[in-house]
């Protein structure tokens, strides 16, 4: 097992309040791996460290063994790294088929002034981004709502939509925050099969969840944070037997770890 | 597409024979400037419309067209360069101005950019009056007419300096002008470069998450906007001959925000018409005398509250930019 993604003693300090200390742990390609942990655990800033939307304290996150923290997030993006948005984030007064063609910009070959001069090499891409964009859609069945404003839709289809964005990136690892968030037990298998059918593309997939069932279901492994703290890694079998998450998870009212 | 050609094709025939046409039966010969004046401030409006479409709400083009105007005037007549290339001079001194004003404040977002932009008109203001380079207070005056254009022989303007009518050719320069920025905004904005200047309108985060370097292309948006703002202003400065600190103040930049707001900010011909509208508005109000700017800003505010997309929006599908 090589590592694709290394997060290598990552700490992240806010004044006094720690947010993530020293946490490490790596990440195989074409591998599915949740962050899980209580609320204020910390999960959200480990991933906008790694997607270098903040920048670690100390610390590094490597892809490829390059390190990629504290870049700008554009420049993350390009090498394939790329997140999604626990909030419903799309771009709202743009139909769905166009936010999905927007997000190839990273497959772009022709320049600015190509685009505005509608060359070949230009009109190649627009070819090239519609036919992506349409299987990308329908991979994630979004067929039905693809001309509709992406604001008028719901719930599901936004967090479709959402990995749509990121899929159309071409990423080499998809970090989904909170995929499951509000969804029903239907919708959630649907999101399973479609997160499992994602790293079946050959992507390898990050997230970070609250939905014990589901991340028990999906993941190959799953790391644990507390407080700021990495309590345990390993396989859910694993997880779901180790007394320090039995015991984190007690004290909160997120209770349902058994399934 | 052909309604979309022939929409063209009228307007050609509107404004470069009708009106000259209409002026030349009525004897209305001022129409010429006042055309003149919408169509260059429509270019620089233009380009107050291109940072509203990058989400950020741009007080401060006066400046542009300040700075434009005395690049071009002090070219023309400290170095003695053909006015045309100075046009060009001028627009890229604004666009390299606006790269390094832009680095800084277009961080900002909202309320905090307006303010920062409205500072800068009045600054350009300050500069022109304290350098030795634009004489202060007095300005610069008695600047050359432009003169002609020939590619190998063949004059492709003449010689402002000896037209019949130079009043006409201002006017057709200007217009032209017009076209030419209008035809390229549209071209930019329905093109990718577009799409992505919506996407950071929309979400700056997601789009820096797809990889847009968001950085570079407010940049891009923001010179290119400043670009227009400089040749506006050193065309305006040129049918005047002549250009003071306050040739552009911050009711110009205010004025040019308005433009856009009232055409619409979803329709890249928006500003073009809010301009027409605002500035023809202006003048009819003129005889209703001290009542003039009541009048005026009631129906400002009237307009924005009742076509809160602009005046554009009437005849149109919403959202999309056309």
């Amino acid at each position: 097992m090589t590592a694709l993604l290394e997060v290598r003693n990552v700490t992240k300090r806010y004044g006094g309040l720690t947010a993530n200390n020293n946490i490490s742990f790596s990440v195989a390609e074409r591998e599915i791996l949740s962050v899980i942990g209580p609320n204020g655990a910390g999960k959200s800033t480990l991933f906008k460290m790694i997607a270098s939307f903040v920048p670690t304290t100390s610390g590094e996150v490597l892809f490829r063994g390059e390190r990629i923290s504290n870049l700008a997030p554009h420049t993350v993006a390009r090498k394939g790294v790329v997140r999604t948005f626990q909030e419903t984030t799309i771009f709202r007064t743009m139909t769905v088929r166009d936010n999905v063609i927007i997000a190839h910009h990273l497959r772009s070959r022709a320049s600015l002034a190509g685009y505005f001069l509608g060359t070949k090499a230009a009109r190649d891409d627009e070819a090239a981004f519609s036919a992506s964009a349409d299987e990308i859609i329908h991979f994630l069945g979004l067929d039905p709502v693809k001309g509709e404003l992406a604001s008028s839709l719901p719930q599901g289809h936004l967090r479709a939509l959402g990995m749509a964005i990121g899929l159309a990136t071409d990423p080499k690892v998809l970090l989904l925050d909170e995929p499951f968030a509000g969804m029903n037990h239907d919708e959630t298998m649907r999101m399973v099969d479609l997160v499992r059918g994602v790293r079946d593309r050959g992507v390898t997939v990050l997230l970070v969840e609250h939905d014990m069932p589901a991340v028990m279901k999906i993941s190959d492994r799953i790391v644990v944070l507390n407080f700021g703290q990495k309590i345990a890694e390993g396989t859910p079998a694993q997880i779901q037997q180790d007394p320090k998450v039995i015991e984190a998870y007690l004290g909160s009212e997120d209770v349902a770890i058994g399934l | 597409m052909t309604t979309r050609l022939l929409g063209i094709a009228a307007f050609l025939v509107a404004v470069f024979v009708l009106v000259p046409w209409g002026i030349a039966v009525s004897g209305r010969t001022d129409f010429y400037y006042t055309l003149t004046s919408v169509a260059l401030l429509s270019i620089a409006s233009a380009g107050v419309w291109l940072t509203f479409y990058i989400g950020r709400i741009n007080i401060g083009q006066g400046a542009y067209c300040l700075v434009g105007g005395y690049v071009s005037a002090i070219l023309v007549t400290k170095a003695g360069l053909p006015f045309w290339w100075t046009l060009v001079l001028a627009g890229l001194f604004c666009a390299g101005l606006s790269v390094l004003i832009g680095l800084p404040i277009l961080r900002l977002r909202g309320v905090y950019f307006a303010m920062v932009t409205l500072v800068l008109t009045e600054v350009a203001r300050l500069t022109a009056l304290a350098l030795p380079v634009t004489n202060g207070a007095s300005g610069i005056t008695s600047i050359p007419l432009p003169g002609g254009i020939s590619i190998f022989g063949i004059t492709l303007i003449p010689d402002f300096a000896t037209h019949a009518n130079p009043k006409l050719s201002f006017y057709f320069a200007a217009v032209t002008l017009m076209i030419l920025a209008y035809a390229a905004l549209w071209r930019l904005v329905n093109s990718r470069i577009g799409h992505l200047c919506r996407s950071l309108q929309q979400n700056e985060e997601l789009a820096s998450s797809i990889g847009v370097n968001v950085t570079s292309l407010r940049l891009i948006a923001y010179s290119i906007s400043s670009f227009l703002g400089g040749i506006a202003g050193a065309m305006f400065v040129a049918i005047s001959q002549s250009v003071y600190p306050s040739t552009f103040t911050v009711t110009d930049s205010v004025n040019f925000m308005l433009n856009c707001f009232l055409g619409g900010l979803g329709y890249v011909f928006g500003p073009m018409l809010g301009t027409l509208v605002l500035y023809f508005g202006w003048d009819l109000l003129f005889q209703t005398g001290r009542f003039q700017l009541l009048i005026y800003s009631s129906a400002l505010i009237l307009l924005m509250l009742v076509l809160p997309n602009g005046i554009l929006s009437l005849g149109r599908r919403q959202g999309a930019a056309r």
